[in-house]
């Protein structure tokens, strides 16, 4: 059985109708990217994997149980569904170490010595040992992305969504991040990813999804996908990448 | 006829000022709390809920305090609920004051990026835990300034529960004013004993605000 099972996804915006229908599995250990143009509904589909949009039909399956409304299923489902930002996201007032304690105390009930433990432990996987008590303002974007993911590492989730998680970030400080999902994804993390970063999702990633006018069009290993497009869509997509 | 001192006069005005300062405190700290709680009715409730917190506030900033104050007042007996002055006034004005805070703080809540809701759901929050340690702690900090110059309107407000009898500050004055024959004295007195008040206030909000401006947490 997937860990994620997505079945006829279907997500309007008023009049718009944003998702049709979509099938996809997931299964521990695949890091999946879904890329396709602005629009095309990959941030939202990604959304929809916890909940933070709600669907107009079809059925999520996140480890073998089954999403629906009530907040306690919502609240179950993010436990095992970490997710991290394009815009961080982190709490202000708190410091970084605070940012990735907080929430293993207050919804895991965790004792403050265990939380301390684990976000630390997190943040030196992160490479932020020495960043520990600054507040968010007071580092990089590259440092508060990387805060974000040790925050969400820290409840232990079963699959990690990250969306555009490079976007806001100034090019320099990129690389950064990405070194950090790229140790998730070889340490066997569950990753789905809706990026812009070609190159990264092709090295990193063992399947594309690319996504259409709210349709999964193409599918597959990148290479497989990159080299040979089966569809004009994606071979005008990957072609546009190039030019 | 006896002679009023200017010092009987000031006597008299703060002894009286005592009932515009609990007037105003009293008015403020459980306006504030039912505030909060019509706060979190509107953000949290059903919309059922938060459509009526909603009409409650419109209701409280349509109509003038005097009205309000009138119709509590004169209301009440009607259907069999006495009440004396100072009940329909402390009544009055806390009501006013939930109101008004009611409303700031809404604005200060919705100020907060909706990024902030959106990350603490996925870490598995619920709605007091998100209220509790991300949204109320970062909109408490935007909100300082303005609850606290709005607490200049409330002590201006007890004004006007002179109407109705209750003899706080500016009822004072109009009595020793009645006796003494010299009313710009006594009314001059009246309003400086309210700057005196009213002012700490607002050179406390301009600070906070100040403040706010300099750091983001």
């Amino acid at each position: 059985m997937s860990l994620v099972e997505l079945h006829a996804i279907h997500k309007s915006f008023g009049a718009v109708q944003v998702l049709k229908g979509i099938d996809l599995k997931i299964d521990e250990g695949q890091v999946i990217a879904l890329i396709g143009r602005s629009g095309s509904g990959k941030s939202t589909l990604l959304r929809t994997i916890n909940g933070l949009e709600t669907i107009d039909d079809g059925t999520i399956m996140v480890a073998g149980k089954k999403v629906g409304d009530h907040d306690t299923d919502l609240l179950d489902l993010r436990l095992n569904v970490g997710m991290v930002f394009q815009q961080f996201n982190l709490f202000p007032h708190y410091t970084a170490l605070e940012n990735v304690m907080l929430s293993p105390q207050v919804v895991k009930k965790q004792s403050k010595s265990e939380a301390r433990a684990i976000a630390e432990e997190m943040l030196v996987k992160v490479g932020l040992a020495d960043k520990m008590t600054h507040y968010p303002d007071q580092l990089s974007g590259g440092q508060q992305q990387r805060v974000a993911i040790a925050r969400a590492l820290a409840m232990k989730p079963r699959v990690l969504l990250c969306d555009e998680v490079t976007s806001a970030l100034d090019p320099e400080l990129v690389n950064e991040v990405l070194a950090v999902v790229r140790q998730l994804a070889e340490e066997g993390m569950t990753l789905v990813m809706v990026t812009h970063e070609m190159r990264f999702a092709r090295e990193v990633c063992d399947t594309l999804v690319f996504m259409h006018h709210g349709r999964i069009h193409e599918k597959g290993a990148p290479e497989a996908v990159f080299a040979n497009p089966k569809t004009p869509e994606l071979a005008n997509f990957v072609g546009g990448l190039a030019g | 006829m006896p002679e009023f001192t200017l010092w009987d006069i000031v006597y008299n005005l703060l002894l009286a000022a005592r009932w515009t300062v609990l007037l105003s405190l009293v008015a403020f700290v459980v306006g504030g709390v039912v505030a909060l709680l019509l706060l979190l009715v509107r953000t949290a409730g059903s919309r059922w809920a938060s459509r009526l917190v909603r009409g409650y506030v419109e209701l409280f900033q349509g109509t003038p305090l005097l009205m309000q104050l009138f119709i509590l007042f004169f209301g009440l007996p009607l259907i069999g609920i006495d009440v004396s002055p100072w009940i329909a006034a402390m009544l009055g004005l806390t009501l006013f004051t939930s109101a008004f805070l009611t409303e700031i703080w809404r604005g200060c809540v919705e100020s907060v990026n909706k990024g902030q809701w959106e990350a603490s759901a996925t870490l598995g929050m619920n709605f007091t835990q998100q209220m509790r340690y991300i949204i109320l702690p970062q909109a408490l900090r935007i909100g300082i300034a303005p609850t606290v110059g709005f607490s200049v309107q409330v002590v201006k407000g007890t004004a006007v529960t002179s109407i109705i009898g209750f003899v706080e500050l500016t009822k004072a004055g109009s009595m020793i004013s009645n006796a003494t024959y010299a009313p710009f004295t006594v009314y001059g007195c009246v309003a400086v004993l309210y700057f005196v008040i009213c002012y700490p206030l607002s050179l406390y909000a301009r600070r906070l605000e100040g403040k706010l401006h300099n750091v983001s947490r």
